[in-house]
């Protein structure tokens, strides 16, 4: 695989967006291409993610590319997942080697409707959906699997809750660079050492909850059990899903958990992924560490799990 | 760059309303087609992209997620894709994308829509900033702009009638196609009620519950299929602006892009000569005119005259949608995969009664939004 890093991040957070989704990417599609000293026609490729179920709206994500200004017209794709698949995307194509920079960016306004409501549309629309379970209960049922499990220490079970998170709108943006133009432009570029992403069933029942199988394959094809991170980002709105996820990684005591604070603090839905490998990058780029972990989840309790492995390179 | 072949091609009989099917049930009967045409089974695939356009239209969130087993993708990468109306044509190219890259050895494919779930002209019509709401469906934005096309052109009034006429006859020759309209005539679609004037109720599409899947493979997995392939030699995705007052709505500068990117890309210098079928996005009928001037098959204002001396027909010399295309079989989100399948079966000669002759190179072409989205493929019978 050709040799790709982020080089620059932005983020905002906000607990209630006084502005439409386009006003809310631009600023951290500016930072993000500033830090990296590119403008918009140095960028070979761009993709985002976002869900139209959070703006109400059909095509949200028509309006939010006026961010860009994609005159002259751009390479361009959305995914309707959160950011950090786009920056899968992007990945890929970064890999057929015709272009050396790509932009990623995600938002999404989780404020403006009942987000744990509206999550329950994204079960099965014939047999779950119509009960609108709403997604802080379907992470209790996962809390209570795992508490049931007996695989909790004393310490472990007090944190195995389903505290609902705290909502906040946002977007992010993240620069990618291949090899030596990442090099050039940026002096601790975090490069990808391995991404990879899984999906489970859809239906709660066949599932043992307590489990993340997608988050232990997408890890074990991500080359995470070879490397060492200092640092794990982890996408877990809920205290429960935490400790399911360092099961399935297999982190020890020795790695930070979450330095950022992680989603429970500030969930930004279809936002929060990506800020996982925006902050675990700053941290490689920024000397915090040499490897770092960043994990994004989608769907009902951990259905489809991402993993990037950051590092630095000589 | 890897290369990367169509192995597996499947659709849905498509209909106004697929009641006898789930989602689930809709995009599994594609992609079993598809499967059963690569002679495959799930258990050889390595990973699922799909798109669609809006989840609004089913009132399913990141459906996906649903789809994942009936799709066999338990424990696999699925992707979902959504560029507006062009997503069939993105979500062909992302799944190629991973072939090419050498991330993957084979990929599904699928693009859907379950039109009949909901009522898609008012999910078609949003609110824009600073625009009056329409709140008259896609007819109500592209009818000025077919409007526009029609005074630049000085275009006979009857262009839009023969394409209607056109592809609905050629609809009859695809068993798949939605409309099956044996009686169409000029008259006919004359004497249907004005919807958006000037767009008349037979010179739109339908809407269609359907769904279209594809096998894409690499190398390997194309010398081991034993249909023969449609290699992909080019394939591009271009974007625009939705509001800009420097756009021309009537021949998107993305559109004219995209095409010379993809024939750069497939060593194409003489688009008219050298591509022998093409399925393009024509939701009303006067784009076929319109998209023929934007790929370079025509000089501008004049794409008319090949629609009027029958050079666009199933018999013609560039035949357009020999399928029958949008004007016949609109399940929105899948139709722009549908070009593209339907580009690739021709090239693979197995497009039945609506194969074209000798064809060995052909584009598939979607486009989506108010005509700022673009994503075509050019293949070949044979690769680059």
């Amino acid at each position: 695989m050709r040799d790709v890093a982020v080089i620059s991040f932005s983020q905002l957070l906000v607990d209630k967006a006084e502005a439409n989704d386009a006003e809310l990417v631009m600023p951290v599609v500016r930072e993000a291409l500033g830090r990296a000293g590119l403008q918009k026609q140095d960028i070979g490729f761009t993709c985002s993610g976002s869900s139209d179920f959070l703006t109400g709206m059909p095509f949200s994500f028509v309006g939010a590319l006026d961010a860009v200004g994609p005159w002259p017209p751009i390479e361009e794709s959305h995914v309707e997942m959160d950011g950090a698949w786009a920056l899968y995307e992007a990945w890929v194509r970064l890999q057929h080697g015709d272009i050396d920079t790509a932009l990623v960016y995600a938002f999404g306004r989780s404020t403006l409707g009942p987000i744990e409501d509206i999550l329950a549309l994204q079960l099965d629309p014939y047999y779950e959906a119509p009960m609108w379970p709403d997604a802080t209960s379907l992470a209790a049922l996962q809390a209570r699997a795992l508490l049931d499990s007996g695989r909790l220490s004393d310490s472990d079970k007090k944190k195995a809750t389903a505290e609902p998170p705290k909502i906040v709108d946002g977007a992010a943006a993240v620069v990618l660079a291949s090899g030596d133009r990442a090099r050039k432009l940026c002096s601790r570029p975090a490069f990808i050492s391995g991404i990879d992403h899984r999906i489970e069933s859809h239906l709660l029942g066949v599932r043992d909850l307590s489990h993340s199988v997608s988050t232990e394959i997408a890890a074990k094809h991500a080359g995470c059990f070879e490397k060492s991170p200092t640092f794990a980002e982890l996408h877990a709105p809920y205290s429960a899903q935490e400790l399911i996820l360092c099961d399935a990684l297999k982190l020890d005591k020795q790695v930070t958990i979450n330095p950022s604070g992680g989603a429970q603090n500030n969930n930004a839905v279809m936002v929060a992924g990506l800020i996982r490998i925006g902050e675990a990058a700053t941290r490689v780029s920024n000397r915090e560490a040499d490897c770092a972990l960043a994990h994004a989840s989608s769907g009902p309790c951990l259905q489809q799990n991402l993993i990037c492995m950051l590092e630095a390179r000589a | 760059m890897n290369r990367c072949a169509v192995i597996g091609i499947g659709q849905t009989k498509h209909a106004q309303k697929r009641a006898d099917v789930s989602i689930a049930g809709l995009v599994r009967e594609a992609a079993l087609a598809a499967l059963a045409d690569a002679e495959l089974t799930f258990s050889d695939i390595d990973a699922v992209v799909i798109g669609k356009a809006p989840d609004t239209f089913e009132g399913v969130m990141m459906p996906e997620l649903y789809l994942a087993t009936a799709l066999g993708a338990v424990g696999k990468p699925m992707m979902r894709v959504h560029t507006a109306g062009s997503v069939g044509g993105s979500t062909a190219l992302v799944a190629a994308h991973l072939v090419q890259a050498g991330v993957h050895q084979r990929v599904l494919t699928v693009a859907f829509e379950k039109q009949s779930e909901s009522e898609a002209m008012w999910a078609l019509s949003p609110k824009f900033p600073f625009q009056p709401p329409l709140l008259a469906g896609a007819g109500g934005y592209f009818a000025p702009i077919i409007r526009a096309y029609m005074m630049r052109s000085d275009a006979p009034s009857d262009v839009g009638l023969q394409v209607a006429v056109k592809d609905r006859l050629s609809a009859l020759k695809n068993p798949y196609a939605h409309l099956q309209m044996s009686d169409i005539t000029l008259e006919m679609v004359r004497n249907s009620p004005m919807l958006w004037d000037p767009i008349r109720y037979l010179e739109t599409c339908p809407s269609s519950d359907g769904a279209c899947a594809m096998i894409l493979g690499d190398d390997q997995a194309a010398k081991r299929a034993l249909r023969p392939p449609a290699w992909i030699r080019g394939g591009a995705m271009r974007s625009e602006p939705t509001m800009f007052s420097g756009r021309n709505l009537v021949d998107p500068q993305a559109g004219r892009d995209c095409a010379a990117d993809l024939y750069r890309q497939a060593g194409i210098t003489n688009p008219r000569r050298e591509i022998d079928v093409a399925e393009i996005y024509v939701p009303f009928s006067w784009f076929e005119p319109m998209w023929l001037e934007n790929l370079g098959f025509a000089e501008r204002n004049q794409g008319w005259r090949l629609t009027m001396d029958g050079t666009t027909a199933l018999n013609g010399d560039l035949p357009i949608n020999p399928s029958g295309g949008v004007m016949a079989t609109n399940p929105i989100g899948a139709s722009g995969m549908l070009r593209f399948a339907e580009a690739a079966l021709q090239v693979r000669g197995l497009a039945g009664d609506h194969q074209i002759d000798g064809a060995r190179i052909a584009m598939g072409h979607a486009f989506g939004g108010g005509s700022q989205f673009f994503a075509m493929w050019i293949v070949g019978s044979e690769p680059n």
